[in-house]
């Protein structure tokens, strides 16, 4: 899995953060990204309306099998890290020929979005694309939400998390 | 037995809990100065400083720990002792005095509390030292879209015989939380 680039979006589906990480990509203007920041946050919201109530019993349907209570009891008795991805109704990933996209939320309504190469072991790819959202989520926390100069919402623009998340991307 | 959250907190960046102390303590002793010892002013800012800190701090406690939507106030106070506490300052407050409609409830802080190590303050004072914790709770339970509010109601330096935190939930911000949740 090779990744090509990276979106932040804040709760109100803003893009906040893009990163081509794979210098060929062709180029967007900024208002397209903007655009398509937008269009994949109001997907999500509309498939989470989508999804029929079942959901939660059918726990193969989503990208992150644990329901919330059980997630939460296991890291209070065991204390191991569990995953932070509180989608599980909304978009999850798109899977295409030539490329796959993932979507990530955590509790606050911070969105990731990963676009990928798509992945010759199909079992593989969420578990690849989970563990990079992890440590993506760590990097944002300690990068961004520790700048004393960045304000919620708005922009990250910081260099040092640009320079940590072409390390994340190196890794993977 | 190894203690709730040893794992998470083997993995988090330490420093020093002395050097801990006496930053705060000169955040407040300067904060005393610049506001002419007018303590309720001193507690505002605390707190204020404490929500700022809060909203950001929200982030790194969920992306460490992984910790999902609680079903519960109840279990939120669990994380929050058990595993909140834990990693950041290394200590497990104990839960009390819960309210019969399960919505308010006190945390008391155990001895000794790293931010109070120390620490004297003149017992007459209106000062509450630590509020800066009210704040963070505050902040960080408001960024998860739970609209609560934190006061201390005892503390061990003016003499008390705990260190008590109250908490009560006023209203789950139902219409914040984010589309894709169950």
């Amino acid at each position: 899995m090779k990744l090509y680039s990276i979106y932040i979006l804040n709760k109100a589906g803003g893009l906040i953060y893009q990163n081509n990480l794979d210098p060929s990509l062709n180029r967007l203007t900024a208002n397209d990204y903007l655009v398509l920041a937008g269009t994949l946050h109001g997907v999500h919201a509309i498939a989470a309306k989508l999804t029929p109530t079942i959901v939660g019993k059918d726990s193969t349907s989503t990208t992150s099998g644990t329901d919330p209570t059980a997630n939460n009891a296991l890291l209070l008795s065991t204390g191991k890290v569990q995953n932070s991805n509180t989608n599980k109704t909304g978009l999850g990933s798109i899977e295409t020929d030539l490329f796959n996209l993932y979507v990530f939320q955590s509790l606050t309504g911070i969105k990731f979005i990963l676009i990928t190469s798509p992945n010759p072991i199909l079992q593989k790819q969420h578990e690849q694309a989970s563990e990079t959202f992890r440590h993506l989520y760590v990097l944002y926390s300690d990068y961004v939400m520790k700048d004393p100069f960045y304000s919620l919402d708005m922009p990250i623009k910081s260099q040092l998390f640009d320079l940590k998340v072409g390390e994340l991307a190196a890794l993977v | 037995m190894s203690k709730k959250g040893d794992d998470i907190w083997k993995n988090v960046d330490k420093i020093n809990s002395e050097l801990f102390t006496l930053t705060y303590g000169s955040i407040v002793a300067q904060l005393c100065r610049d506001f002419n010892h007018n303590y309720h002013e001193v507690n505002n800012q605390l707190d204020q400083m404490g929500y700022n800190i809060g909203i950001r701090l929200i982030e790194e406690f969920l992306s460490r720990t992984g910790a999902q939507r609680c079903q519960s106030f109840k279990e939120t106070v669990e994380v929050i002792t058990k595993l909140g506490f834990r990693v950041f300052l290394n200590i497990q407050p104990a839960v009390e005095n819960w309210s019969s409609d399960g919505r308010s409830c006190s945390i008391v802080l155990p001895e000794p509390n790293p931010l109070n190590e120390f620490v004297e303050i003149p017992p007459t004072k209106d000062l509450w030292y630590c509020q800066i914790l009210c704040g963070i709770l505050r902040g960080a339970l408001q960024m998860i879209q739970l609209d609560v509010d934190v006061n201390f109601v005892k503390d061990t330096l003016k003499g008390d015989d705990k260190t008590e935190i109250r908490l009560k939930l006023n209203k789950i911000l139902k219409d914040e939380v984010p589309a894709g949740e169950d």
